[in-house]
């Protein structure tokens, strides 16, 4: 078995072993997404903190459903509401949530760094649920538990990603995890948001090259990684959206460049005729709706890895027996 | 009287290498010689060190009027005093700015008080150092600032910078500027690379500088006035300052331990690697490293930037720029450039003594007459920098627990010894 984690902070550090474990683990957790009923008593007592200290819908609700079925209770810190505008360091914001003693803190910020930050300041285990423009583990987790479904394996593939890559961190998490696994890249978009430095992060074993034309990224590709347009950035000189969508939106035809059953991952939300042509986003390449159930299914896995009962001799258990081991600890 | 015996008197100002005892009567030096016989003088046992003119560090913030939670006169001077440094030029960014002659003649009133060592202050460029109108230079050169800056920002515009340097041109005063193009970085909070690519962290390229320098000398040309640039960084303005040094213009420039010592390499997400200009890259830092060896680089100096622990304590977004650096710098400076066989032991002493000083438009020399200001420091005493150790009220250094061989043991100041091992 790899080393056990500790915290979830990013891809980068994260050895192949672990990540394959992880994606392992979240196997049975993607049964549980079909079963009538779906709530597990295996984090029955145990409190996950969701601080979200940027706006974000779909993440905070997917971790606080997958903590929900697996019997934990969550508590909510949510940015617009908090102590935060009145001013509260986020060290102290932090202190004081670790004060009503949760099991882990699941935190979103808007700096990148911040979940390290953190981290390193606590003794509970810290997931980073997207951290600036820096890392977003667990999309990159449930991106390669999609992709390796429909593949069967993550090594060696083609993968275009699209879009603006200089500040995006779901972008990094998958060059991190897909590069560590073979994976070539083929990256396209805006030039300004496609810097020659993206290509130092490949690991060795991986190629990273950059193209202008998005025929010549999709060519071959296996997978296509289509990115959200943020127009909220600050310090950059927004492109018109439509100079982006006559360049780089992923259409019908365009997409037909790519290998016939090349897949089609977005990491939401998205905005059909931007980024994204609706027949692409709704055809049968698009992975979009089941990229979402299976985040539900990698959080479990992450938060039972983290926060489940540790006297269990292998981390490697099935829910069904992971519960009757917590009930038998009872 | 004071009697420093058996030392090694190293001078850059006159080549002077050699094993000689120094008399000092009040605050002047008495005499250079061998074996000097003085039986009423107080004895400084100076044997196994060197004795050097006293250091002058260029550029400092004792952060004193407005925020002494992070620093003052008193804590920043003790800590520059264990650093071996006589003289510090204090810049004006304090709150009160330093923009006119009543807050240098307070800043002066208090340094007399209660300072270790000789303040020197820096005054703004222009009023609130806000880069609209010229400052009250002028009535601050009487009250005894030694050079003008706007530091913390770049001198905002050239027509300004040009006015400010005709004006200083005829107070003999030189204009020090903090160069960087303020658009490019704008949101910056390190330097543009593929670390701040790796860890998602917005980087000013290193043309930032350069091109701010660019303008400074072509301004220096037009004007005739002397420029100093602070904190130099990169591998484009040095360049562009050996260029200018070539064509035979008054243009120097420093570089601070932090800069050739480390790089943007070394920086993850840890604050007290955060400084403006940011860790360049490692070709930058070579860049330096000649640069400091061939003489383009006329001085090392501090850029001590004191934050009490709670500023820096956040997100590496949020937090403020600079680190403390009067305790390491010399000690950096041994074990970069001088344990590394780059630069004689001379080239460096005159990087913190003559160099400094011909910036200002002085001298520093050990000879009779001149002010009794010495640095005394070992090549060899081993120690560790503990940051908790530091008489500075602040923390944020880079150089924490990192061990040492060579560091300052006595500080004289006016005759006086204000600091010993």
């Amino acid at each position: 078995m790899p080393q056990r984690l500790h915290h979830m902070l990013g891809i980068e550090p994260l050895a192949v072993e672990q990540i394959t474990f992880l994606l392992d683990q979240s196997k049975p957790f993607q049964e549980i997404q079909r079963h009538p009923l779906k709530k597990l008593a295996t984090l029955r007592g145990k409190t996950v903190a969701l601080a979200f200290f940027e706006p974000s819908t779909r993440t905070r609700i997917s971790f606080g459903t997958a903590a929900a079925r697996l019997g934990s209770d969550t508590m909510n810190l949510q940015a617009e509401v908090s102590s935060l505008r009145k001013g509260e360091s986020l060290l102290d914001t932090a202190r004081t949530l670790d004060a009503m003693k949760p099991d882990c803190i699941v935190m979103r910020h808007s700096a990148s760094g911040a979940a390290e930050f953190v981290a390193r300041r606590l003794e509970i285990p810290v997931i980073n649920a997207g951290d600036g423009t820096h890392e977003h583990p667990t999309q990159a987790l449930l991106d390669a538990l999609t992709i390796r479904d429909r593949r069967g394996s993550l090594e060696g593939l083609n993968v275009a990603i699209l879009g603006d890559i200089l500040h995006s961190r779901v972008a990094r998490s998958n060059l991190h995890l897909l590069g560590k696994f073979g994976c070539r890249f083929t990256l396209c978009g805006p030039a300004m948001w496609v810097p020659r430095e993206l290509e130092s992060l490949a690991p060795p074993g991986c190629s990273i090259r950059r193209v202008a034309r998005i025929e010549q990224a999709l060519e071959g590709a296996d997978v296509i990684i289509v990115l959200r347009v943020q127009q909220e950035r600050q310090h950059e000189s927004a492109l018109a959206l439509a100079e982006y969508i006559l360049l780089y939106q992923l259409t019908p035809e365009r997409l037909r460049l790519a290998r016939p059953e090349a897949l089609v991952l977005h990491p939401g939300p998205m905005i059909r005729g931007l980024e994204i042509d609706p027949a692409v986003a709704d055809g049968p390449q698009s992975c979009v709706l089941e990229q979402v159930t299976n985040g539900l299914a990698v959080r479990m896995a992450l938060l039972f890895e983290l926060i489940g009962s540790a006297q269990t001799e292998s981390s490697a258990v099935a829910p069904a027996q992971a519960k009757d081991a917590a009930d038998a600890a009872r | 009287m004071l009697l420093v015996k058996n030392g090694r008197v190293l001078d850059p100002s006159r080549g002077t290498d050699a094993m000689l005892d120094v008399l000092l009567e009040g605050d002047r030096i008495a005499q250079v010689a061998p074996a000097i016989s003085a039986p009423s003088a107080e004895v400084f046992d100076a044997t196994g060190m060197v004795v050097a003119p006293g250091f002058i560090d260029l550029h400092c913030h004792l952060r004193e009027p407005g925020d002494e939670p992070s620093e003052t006169l008193e804590s920043g001077t003790r800590a520059a005093a264990r650093g071996g440094f006589t003289a510090v030029c204090a810049m004006p960014n304090t709150k009160p700015v330093n923009d006119n002659a009543s807050v240098t003649r307070a800043i002066l009133e208090r340094a007399q008080a209660a300072a270790s060592v000789r303040v020197w202050p820096i005054g703004a460029a222009s009023r609130g150092s806000k880069g609209e109108e010229l400052a009250e230079i002028a009535a601050m050169k009487q009250a005894g600032i030694v050079a003008v800056s706007d530091d913390g920002r770049p001198i905002a515009t050239a027509r300004l910078l040009r006015q400010v340097m005709d004006y200083c041109r005829s107070l003999d005063l030189p204009v020090i500027d903090h160069c960087e193009d303020a658009s490019l970085a704008a949101g910056a909070v390190m330097r543009e690379g593929n670390q701040s690519v790796r860890l998602g962290l917005r980087g000013m390229p290193a043309a930032t500088e350069s091109i701010a320098v660019a303008r400074d000398v072509q301004v220096a040309e037009l004007t005739g006035g002397r420029l100093h640039v602070a904190h130099l960084s990169t591998r484009g303005s040095l360049e562009l300052v050996r260029a200018a040094k070539q064509r035979g213009l008054p243009v120097t420039c420093e570089v601070t331990p932090h800069h050739f010592t480390l790089t943007d390499e070394d920086l993850a997400y840890d604050t007290r690697f955060k400084m403006n200009p940011p860790l360049a890259s490692r070709s930058d830092r070579d860049a330096l490293l000649a640069g400091l060896t061939d003489g383009t680089v006329d001085a090392i100096a501090t850029d001590h930037a004191p934050h009490e622990p709670a500023l820096k304590d956040v997100e590496f977004d949020r937090a403020p720029f600079g680190v403390t650096g009067f305790e390491t710098a010399l000690a950096l400076g041994l074990e970069q450039l001088v344990h590394t066989g780059r630069m004689t032991l001379m080239r460096l002493v005159e990087l913190f003594t003559a160099g400094p000083a011909r910036a200002l438009g002085m001298t520093r020399r050990i000879a009779t007459g001149e002010p009794a200001d010495l640095t005394l420091f070992s090549t060899e005493h081993a120690w560790t920098f503990r940051a908790v150790e530091s008489v500075s009220r602040s923390r944020n250094t880079p150089f924490d627990g990192r061990s040492f061989r060579g560091a300052p043991m006595a500080t004289i100041v006016a005759g006086r010894i204000v600091w010993c091992r």
